[in-house]
Order: structure tokens, then sequence, then C-alpha cells
């Protein structure tokens, strides 16, 4: 009762939006599209609630073909697509009906499902859709897509633009959907939340650049990995990338993560370079890759 | 950074009815200083910027930004910031040079200026052999770097960016970083709100809002101590988590 895509092909005119994209997502398994804006997640999300035709390839959802069976397929997916596309100007309640309704469900019947999430807006019943704020936005959205109780869920950039506090509240509400059985393919461009899913596929302009456990991916990182702090960060990484030995050098917070070329690394002479071009304050730590280590090597290719 | 102060806020208050939207918030600015303006949504930070940048009156309280009063002189300060927001403003269908022409005539500068101008950060942008090409057909990415280019055309002395590395991929908002800094290094004022947190560790110093105050404001080394925590992604959960 997963997702399944294989070699899927999608151009509109003539920019190829997404290209031979292959990947299985597991029944139960909480799977996540990571990519940055115009990489073809969206593009991905049409095609698998059978919105958008593939020009080539097959896809199947909870076991249903998305061409044959898309009248089944709509059925059983629940949809958030990325923009806020609920009815602005009927209620809460109104608008979780009328879902319920076209499903030929009723809220009753599937209540325990969006409690914990649903509760959190209850108080807001008889406001306006349109007049809540993102948060309450998102989470009315996500109940809607949950009222019919589908066996496949699709979120299509769900945190986007959302602070830190409310895209953790989110993703402890996946955790928990997840729990109850459903298939869960969600997008992000948020890099972190990568390590919230069980699998990942890494997305950029149309191609999958990887696809494995999120630990897994990071651990293919090929080089080793140095902080490098000093007093001027922006005269540190001028200096870093005009230095000859230089793999790559990228701001990470506080730090900058620095690789180098040669397979016999010294860091007393990185110091020594970086003192004598008048740097000050500098400090040289080896540390771990994380993600966006990971995708910028693997975009690099 | 020198020991000038660029924007000078206190008590700033705006409230709509008895809802205090941003309440009471004072704060300086240094020049060259990259200021971070946290906070969740919701928590008054773009209402606090609409006061800054001048299009929107306060309630109560003092606010000076580059030396004009936000109260009698909204048209000056507009004139001398540069402003981005999270959503892209350039015309998607006119060409990079276009655009770059365009908004380099709104700010009031010569045919002269402009050109070389253009010519200078279509060299930085690495965009000189795409400038006829139009906009609209960009990556999200390089359409930033390029919207922060033209926030810069007139030289302001401060720029605010609302969130403008959003769903840009990490090579790029890195990048963009790179510009920031650049810019900051020649004496320009960056104030930059973001919901990526290791942006945040980029800043000279943060403000954190909760609720309509500011409930932190420091360096990010000195929040991080202060709240006993690794990273500014920690501080932020803590501060929020604290207020319910």
């Amino acid at each position: 009762m997963g997702i399944s895509l294989s070699n899927i092909d999608k151009s509109y005119k003539k920019q190829i939006a997404v290209r031979n994209i292959t990947f299985d997502v597991n029944p139960g398994e909480l799977f996540g599209l990571i990519g940055p804006d115009g990489a073809g997640k969206t593009t991905i999300f049409r095609i698998l609630t059978t919105l958008l035709l593939p020009d080539n390839g097959k896809a199947t959802v909870a076991g249903l073909d998305i061409i044959k069976d898309y009248k089944a397929i709509r059925n059983s997916v629940g949809y958030m697509p990325g923009r806020f596309s609920l009815y602005q100007d009927l209620t809460v309640e109104e608008n979780l009906n009328f879902f319920a309704t076209i499903f030929g469900t009723t809220i009753a019947e599937n209540y325990d499902l969006i409690k914990d999430i649903y509760e959190q807006i209850a108080p807001f019943k008889d406001r306006r859709a349109g007049k809540l704020s993102g948060g309450m936005k998102q989470k009315l959205a996500l109940s809607c897509a949950l009222i019919h109780k589908p066996k496949v869920l699709f979120l299509d950039e769900p945190t986007t633009g959302v602070d830190p506090v409310s895209r953790k509240e989110f993703w402890e509400m996946l955790k928990r959907l997840q729990k109850r059985g459903i298939t869960i393919l969600v997008s992000t461009p948020y890099m972190d939340e990568a390590a919230l899913c069980d699998r990942i596929a890494l997305i950029q302009d149309g191609e999958i650049l990887a696809i494995d456990m999120p630990q897994a991916v990071v651990n293919k990182f090929p080089k080793d990995i140095y902080n490098v702090k000093a007093d001027n960060m922006y005269k540190l990484i001028q200096t870093l990338q005009r230095y000859e030995h230089t793999y790559s050098v990228f701001p990470f917070g506080e730090f900058v993560h620095y690789t180098d070329k040669r397979v016999i690394f010294k860091t007393a002479e990185l110091q020594q370079h970086l003192e004598s071009s008048g740097l000050n304050g500098i400090t040289i730590a080896p540390t771990h890759a994380d993600i966006e280590d990971a995708f910028m090597e693997l975009a690099k290719k | 950074m020198k020991n000038e102060n660029v924007i000078e806020v206190e008590n700033l208050t705006k409230a709509f009815g008895a809802f205090k939207a941003v309440n009471a918030i004072s704060f300086e600015v240094k020049k060259g200083e990259i200021f971070g303006f946290l906070g969740a949504n919701g928590a008054g930070k773009t209402t606090a910027i609409k006061m800054l940048i001048g299009i929107s009156h306060p309630t109560s309280g003092k606010a000076k930004v580059v030396d004009f009063d936000v109260y009698t002189q909204p048209e000056a300060i507009k004139r001398n910031i540069g402003y981005m927001s999270q959503r892209f403003a350039l015309y998607d269908d006119l060409t990079v040079q276009e655009n770059i022409n365009f908004f380099g005539g709104i700010y009031g500068l010569s045919r002269k200026a402009i050109r070389q101008k253009s010519k200078d950060s279509l060299v930085e942008l690495g965009m000189h052999e795409i400038s006829s090409k139009l906009v609209g057909s960009l990556p999200l990415g390089w359409k930033q770097k390029l919207s922060f280019s033209v926030a810069l055309l007139h030289e302001p002395k401060i720029v605010f960016l609302d969130e403008p590395t959003g769903g840009v991929d990490p090579i790029t908002r890195r990048q963009f970083w790179e510009m920031i800094y650049k810019a900051a290094d020649q004496g320009t004022t960056i104030f930059v709100t973001t919901h990526y947190m290791d942006e945040a560790e980029y800043c000279d110093r943060v403000s954190i809002m909760v609720e309509g105050k500011i409930e932190a404001l420091d360096t990010p080394k000195n929040l991080k101590q202060q709240f006993k925590v690794a990273s500014m992604n920690e501080v932020f959960l803590k501060l929020a988590r604290n207020i319910e």
C-alpha cells in the first residue's frame, strides 16, 4: 500500500520538470522529498495525485495505477498542496464538513484520526478560513486532507515559511499519523527536516541525487570536514576560497565547513596560512558532515 | 562595524484595537552591523519592519532610521533604505538588464550611474552573459541574488531583507550570505529576518520577538551561553516554548 514510481518524465513545453524519477515508498513509511524551489517536487506530487499525466514512466499509489485507476486513487489519498487551497469564505467547520461530504463520510466517523490536530483549531470553528493565521490554516488543511482516512498522505511543502517552533510541532503531528499506519510522502526545502524522515530522496533540477536513510546519505560524504572560525568571517571565506588546497568552503552557522584537496592534510599548515593572511582568533577542528554538506557535494556533480 | 547608530527604536508600539502587535520594543542597530530580527510567525516582525521602513504609522514610541523620524520623515527613510521581501519583487517579463535599468531609474540614478552600477553588479553576480534573459526564466536563487543587488543600487545605508533565502538551494543560500557579508563589510547595515536558524548564527547580533515583545537581544554567542544551549535553534525553541 505504498507508492512506486519508475522512470517518470515530465516536461512543460520545452522545459524539463522531472527526468527519470524512480523510487519506492514502503507502506507505513515517512518518506521525504528534499530539494529547493524548482527542483520538481510539486510535479511529482501532481502526477501521483492524478492531477497531471506523466510523459513517460509508470507509477502506482496504494497499489493503484495512476492512469488506469485514477478515480480510486483520488478516494484513497489525502493531498495537502503547497498553496492554501481550502475555501476562504467558508468557516473552519464548514470546510471540514465539505471535504467529509465530498468523500462520502462524516466528521464524526473519522474524528479520532484528526482529533489532536483539530482540537487546536476547534475554538475558531466559526471563523472563516481566510481569516486564520498561517499555522491554523495549515492545521485545518491537514485535517481536511485526513477526514476520509486516506491510506496515503501527500504533503507538499507543509512547513515552508513556517517558524522553527511550529515546524517542530508539525513534524510531531506527522510522526503520530505515521503510527496510525498512514504512508506519508512529504516535501520540504528545509534540509534539517530530512533527519525526521525514515528515508529521503534528494532532488535538484528535476533529477534525484540520492535515495537512502538520512544518516546513510550523510555517511557517504567523501571528505573529512573541518569547522574553521576566525574573527572576520567574510575575510575568512575569501581567504579560504583563494587557498590553493581548498576543495570546498561553505559557511555553516558560526563556522565555515572546510574540506581539503590533499590526502594528507595538516591543520597546523592551514592555521599558519590563515594567520599569515592577517586573520585572528582562528580555530580549526574536525566535525561531521551534515545533510546540507551531502546535498551540496551531490549537487556539484 | 562603527560605533554609530543607524536605527534607534524606543518603546515602539503598534496596536490594532486592543491588540498590541508590537509592544514597546526598544533597540539600536549600528552602522555595518548584520542584525537578525527573528521571531515565530505572528510574533510581530512584519508589523515592526513596516513601521521602520516608513509604510506604517506607529501607535506610540520613537524610531529613527538613518537619522530620519518614522512619524515625520517616512519619504526620506524610503529614499535611504533598500528593501527586499520574501516574495520576489522584480518583473518576470523584463530582462535582467531591463530590471536593473528600471529600478535604477525609480531610485533616481543617472543613466551613467546605472550603466556603471549594472556592469559591476552583473559581473559580481556572474550574470553578464545572461543579462538579456527574462528574469522569469531564472532559478529562484538567482532571482533572489539579483533582487538583493537591485536593492543595493542606490547605495542605501540600510537594507531590510525579509526572509530572503526561503526555499533557496543550499549553495545559492550561502552565496547569498557572502553577498550580505560583503555589503556589511563595505558599511551597509543589514536588517534581516529568516527561519533558517543557521543563518541566525551569521548575524552580529540577533533579536527574538515573542508575542509583540523583544524577549532576547545579543550576539549569537552570548545568547547560546545565556540559555545554556549549543545552537541558535535551541535558543529559539526555548524562548518561544516558554511563553504559552
